[in-house]
């Protein structure tokens, strides 16, 4: 049995999973090397604005995030990217961006998710039209408190189109980014609360509310901010001789086409893995499943496990994950890393 | 007790048990992809005939899956193959087959051969 308090640990990815990763590690006696390959830690958190379900401030999570990692067992090392893990003995080596070769007992990969590419949809407009904007654009302009078309003016009538990227197969993405649904739910409300007079639609496929407090929100948006939902899959977009955007979608449910002007279209971005993730696959021999995330060893007893004795994973990595999710997630590896230095 | 006039619309019942769901069987074993729709209706948004008359494949192949088929019957024909919903259907279902399918499920069942 070795015991944690010698056992050197190395987290990829500064993300929500990583830096809750490295915190639970140091309290646990483990000294933590945390790489990250961009300049500042936080990941996807702090391009966010408030955060479902309860609209809390993602400030607040990047602080908490931030405290977690401040421990004197944790080196935070930014602007480093692991290259490839190799087995030796019972070491794991992280060769580096840099050229270092970094000895570790473990090694917790946290290399989270990349948001789908919406110029890959080009019927939807992305990048053509310039009030076509992602879900990420639009937390960037709740963060500016600044929501207007290209033009400056405020939009009136905004639409929100589910599942870009994601359940599709033209763009090889079968699986359900899951988050989008209440995502777009919580960016309809925000508009509404910025913009009091816009009409809001969603255009959606499936509501899928399966989170905590989800269906009470979309509930919430129908009720109190009167957004509309429409069901029915965006087909396609083009833009009027003013720079309206023209949606063609059939209302499923009334069984007809239905066409509609619209000041700004907002695309609802799928999760993908993370091409740092793909690359640390590729070049370690790390199993990936059918949706290209990081293949768990057991869906059931070890989604934090991968194949390799050692190494294991935390968050959105494996599959899409909200917050929430990616924190206990980041826990739970810590709790497989320490069953595993018991045991060898 | 006094008769409020409740009474069972027959007329207002798909009567899954009963309908003929043999054409869309039919379809269905030539062209795997027709039992994949997720009802998304893509295609007839996209649709050039449905813009101008009533068409929309989403409903005929849902119709076709519960039996409904003498709607997809008269309307089948009114497709031009032009292939739109082909490209956006975003769960790869081979729309223009289904169609050219169902064209020769309903020829062959005049002709009693299913």
């Amino acid at each position: 049995m070795l015991k944690a308090d010698k056992r050197e640990v190395v987290v990829i990815g500064g993300g929500a999973a990583g830096m809750e990763a490295a915190g639970q590690l140091a309290k646990a006696g483990c000294i933590v090397t945390l790489l990250e390959r961009e300049s500042v830690t936080g990941g996807h958190v702090k391009n966010w604005y408030h955060l479902f379900p309860d609209s809390r401030n993602s400030d607040e999570v990047i602080e908490y995030l931030a405290r977690q990692v401040n421990h004197d067992n944790i080196t935070v090392r930014t602007g480093v990217t692991a290259g490839s893990l190799e087995k030796n003995g019972k070491s794991i080596i992280i060769n580096t961006s840099r050229g270092e070769r970094i000895r570790s007992d473990a090694v917790i990969v946290a290399t989270g998710f990349d948001l789908f590419e919406s110029r890959r949809k080009e019927e939807y407009g992305y990048g053509i039209y310039d009030n076509v904007i992602s879900s990420a654009d639009l937390e960037m302009m709740f963060r500016k408190d600044s929501i207007k078309r290209h033009d400056g003016e405020t939009p009136r009538r905004i639409g929100f189109v589910h599942c870009v990227g994601s359940r599709d197969a033209k763009v090889n993405n079968l699986y359900c980014s899951k988050l989008c649904c209440v995502t777009a739910v919580k960016q309809a409300m925000e508009v509404k609360k910025h913009i009091g007079n816009a009409s809001v639609y969603c255009f959606y496929m499936d509501m899928r509310m399966g989170g905590a407090l989800y269906e009470e929100l979309y509930k919430e948006s129908q009720e109190k901010y009167g957004i509309i939902y429409i069901r029915g899959k965006v087909s396609e977009v083009s833009e009027n001789i003013d720079t309206r955007l023209i949606v063609k979608v059939e209302d499923t449910l009334a069984g007809r086409p239905l066409r509609m002007e619209l000041d700004m279209l907002v695309l609802m971005a799928g999760m993908e893995m993370s091409e740092g993730g793909m690359g640390l696959a590729e070049s370690s021999g790390l199993k990936t499943g059918e949706n290209r995330f990081f293949a768990p060893a057991d869906h059931h007893f070890g989604t934090n496990k991968s194949t390799v004795a050692g190494i294991f994973y935390a968050g959105a990595c494996t599959a899409p994950m909200n917050i929430t999710e990616t924190i206990s997630h980041a826990r739970a590896a810590v709790a497989d890393v320490m069953d595993y230095f018991r045991n060898i | 007790m006094g008769d409020f006039g409740f009474t069972v619309l027959k007329e207002r019942h798909i009567n899954y048990d009963a309908n003929d769901k043999s054409i869309a069987e039919y379809i269905a074993e030539r062209e795997p992809s027709f039992r994949i729709c997720i009802e998304c209706g893509c295609c007839s948004a996209t649709c050039t005939t449905g813009n101008f008359i009533r068409f929309s494949l989403r409903e005929l192949q849902i119709l076709l899956k519960r039996g409904e088929n003498e709607i997809v019957r008269e309307q089948i024909d009114r497709c031009m193959l032009c292939g739109k919903c082909i490209l956006v259907c975003p769960r790869g279902v081979n729309t223009r087959n289904v169609i050219l399918l169902a064209r020769e499920a309903f020829r062959k069942s005049v002709e009693n051969e299913i």
